[in-house]
């Protein structure tokens, strides 16, 4: 069979069992609809959870990002991960006690205001639109790259299957299709993986292979690539921090809060039937998250150095190996059939500058004189970071039936992260909007109707964004993390810990925390990312004016900021009623758990 | 909050710190602030500050979230607020 045919057959069983999921986890109840009946078993949970959390970025984008930044990229690992600790120990296991179907329902129950849960229902809006655009469009790369069919026959594919399982079964449907997600995507990524470590380290565990020696010899892998990369100009891998040290932590801290402060994720903990199960339930995801993420830098770091080796045969082998010579680079004529292939998607391009006929790949901004003295004119072969992972069953030589598994792990990991956010904003409009602002006298049955439409409605309306991706769409880390550690997570975190915060200070300090946080992005990328609108000029027209911190990284700044403003401003404000205070008091112990619904107790 | 609940919760504090500090301690101190003196040690060909903040941080954090988990079920029954 060709690799056509065995993508199609291996993408079709997979969605078949999607489909086969659909048809037997149907909701009944809201409950559900929103909480999968509230008795998923925690290490299916966790699963589910792994598969909730790991997107199309995660899975396609995540080790190219290290690749190219080396040490630097660390920050998504530990910030991805570091997170859940975070979850586990401040959010999850109270908001599980608390028993009800939203986060801004707690939100607003617990700060006694419409308001309050009204600003939480925009910001999950927002982050949750935002993010889904990158999985749609996720859906539709690699339906386009590996299926041959145009991006929007892939979306609405995709959309298809999505409503299939989202619409009928809720988060009944979601959880155990994530769950078979998670399987198919976690094999797709570590098999290729386990091959490459093989080849290159003789290890099969990649997490150990990029520690070990390379094959036959005795040179570790990260010395050969720090060596390899650093005689291209490139910094060194294993020691080039982003930006500066400072900027590498509050980016890592950003993204540990925003991680834990996103709804979608917090959800998921809503299902599981005990405060208790909450607890292991998030160390469960982990475990799960926790084969992916440390395969990623391998994947990294292998895939970079068989990169450098296809172009300068010889550089990792050859210990006499003289990259200035004239026929150290491969001719662009000879140039394996995989670069070839990606050329067509334009994820790879050549341009030959000094009309040798040859491949040069180096960092051309490097002041080293070798590069001008042998002839060299500028980089030559533009490399799209998804590549990494995308080709990387080719790079390694990997049968065709491995290179069809990537295919069906993008789209379980695009479309289950999909599924995850669907669910999301379906339940903050269906409950938080409709039931709870509009419609309070509305029937369950009415409920669960209104549910099913709004997440029908949803994924029409991602399918349409993710067709036609508004200019913020590129700002998911910006936009999402930043505004769930800037507003979300804070105010989760002082509705629980603190007995005192009010609800002036809760939409206070949301507000601050936003507000800071999207000036300082929208200052550098524009106003919702229209090109053009960007205003640093305001700020002294310097990029990262504030202590070198770039607006990625920023949302850790908003939720300082958050907790200053809503502390100042509770001083200043009336206290707390005392059914709010007994209401922390009681969410705070696990007794008494019940099992998650959406009535209002107080 | 009655005395029990007071008892409780302050141990619960107590925990989550001690948990804190070692999530930075592994994560934000081995990981980036000393990663760099921490690199001129090796763990089979890991540099050891690298190894920390791409492989050894999300090991440990998986670590911890149990030894959180476990350790907050003793308190529950330790202070009887434990589910049935």
């Amino acid at each position: 069979m060709d690799l056509q045919t065995i993508t199609y057959v291996v993408v079709g069983l997979t969605f078949a069992l999607y489909i086969g999921i659909a048809i037997w986890a149907r909701a009944g109840s809201t409950s559900e609809f929103y909480v999968a009946g509230g008795g998923v078993h925690p290490v299916l949970n966790g699963m589910a959870t792994g598969a909730d959390w790991m997107s199309a970025a995660s899975f396609i984008s995540m080790a190219g990002l290290i690749a190219a930044f080396g040490y630097g990229g660390s920050l998504f690992l530990m910030g991805w991960t570091g997170g859940y600790v975070l979850l586990a120990m401040l959010l999850a296991p109270y908001l599980r006690k608390f028993g009800k179907f939203t986060v801004p329902q707690f939100v607003g129950d617990r700060f006694y205001s419409k308001g309050a849960s009204t600003v939480a229902v925009i910001c999950l809006l927002v982050a949750s639109t935002t993010y889904i655009i990158g999985q749609m469009t996720g859906v539709g790369v690699a339906f386009s790259r590996f299926l041959g069919v145009s991006n929007a026959t892939g979306i609405f594919i995709g959309m298809g299957i999505v409503f299939m399982y989202a619409v009928f079964g809720g988060m009944k449907g979601i959880t155990y299709t994530q769950v078979a997600q998670y399987c198919v995507l976690i094999l797709a990524y570590t098999v290729p993986a386990v091959f490459i470590s093989l080849n290159l380290t003789g290890n099969p565990l990649p997490q150990l292979g990029l520690g070990s020696d390379m094959a036959g010899t005795d040179v570790a892998l990260l010395t050969k690539l720090d060596q390899v990369v650093t005689d291209l100009g490139f910094s060194q891998y294993t020691t080039n921090v982003r930006g500066s040290v400072l900027n590498q932590f509050v980016y890592t801290l950003s993204l540990m809060i925003g991680t834990a402060g996103l709804p979608h994720v917090i959800i998921r903990f809503f299902t599981v039937p005990k405060v208790k199960d909450a607890r292991y339930s998030a160390g469960w995801a982990l475990v799960f998250i926790g084969i992916l993420y440390p395969t990623a830098p391998a994947v990294a770091a292998m895939a970079n150095l068989n990169l450098h080796a296809t172009v300068n045969p010889g550089i990792v082998q050859d210990a006499n190996f003289d990259l200035m010579a004239p026929d150290a680079q491969i001719k662009y004529d000879e140039r394996p059939a995989w670069m070839n292939r990606w050329e067509v998607t334009g994820l790879l391009k050549f341009v030959d500058k000094n009309g040798d006929g040859r491949i040069q790949y180096y960092n051309d901004k490097s002041t080293d004189p070798k590069f001008a003295a042998a002839g060299w004119k500028g980089n030559e072969l533009t490399v799209n970071r998804d590549i990494m992972v995308l080709a990387n069953p080719e790079i390694a030589q990997l049968p065709n039936w491995v290179i069809a598994l990537v295919a069906a792990g993008g789209l379980a990991a695009a479309l289950s992260t999909a599924a995850g956010l669907l669910l999301a904003i379906s339940s903050a409009i269906s409950h938080d909007l409709l039931k709870d602002m509009w419609m309070p006298d509305l029937s369950e049955k009415g409920e669960l109707m209104a549910g099913k439409i709004a997440m029908a409605c949803a994924i029409v309306g991602a399918g349409y964004l993710g067709l036609n991706p508004p200019d913020f769409a590129a700002g998911t880390v910006a936009i999402a993390f930043g505004l769930a550690a800037s507003s979300l997570f804070p105010c989760l975190m002082m509705g629980i810990f603190s007995k005192t915060m009010n609800k002036e200070g809760a939409i206070a300090g949301m507000l601050a925390g936003l507000g800071i946080t999207m000036l300082y992005v929208f200052a550098h990328k524009g106003i919702l990312f229209i090109k053009g609108t960007e205003f640093l000029g305001l700020f002294g027209g310097k990029a990262n004016f504030f202590l070198g911190i770039e607006p990625n990284a920023f949302g850790a700044i908003g939720a300082i900021v958050n907790f200053a403003v809503a502390f100042a401003v509770k001083n200043m404000t009336t206290p707390v009623p005392e059914h709010i205070a007994q209401m922390v008091e009681d969410v705070r112990v696990p007794r008494g758990a019940k099992a998650v619904d959406g009535t209002h107790a107080h | 909050m009655d005395d029990k609940g007071v008892a409780y919760w302050k141990d619960v504090i107590g925990l989550i710190r001690n948990i804190l500090i070692v999530w930075f301690l592994v994560s934000y101190g081995a990981g980036i602030l000393f990663a760099p003196a921490l690199n001129s040690i090796n763990l089979g060909g890991y540099p050891l500050g690298f190894w920390f903040s791409q492989q050894g941080s999300m090991y440990v954090f998986i670590a911890l979230i149990f030894i959180y988990a476990k350790l907050m079920g003793k308190l529950d029954e330790k202070h009887d607020v434990h589910e049935d």
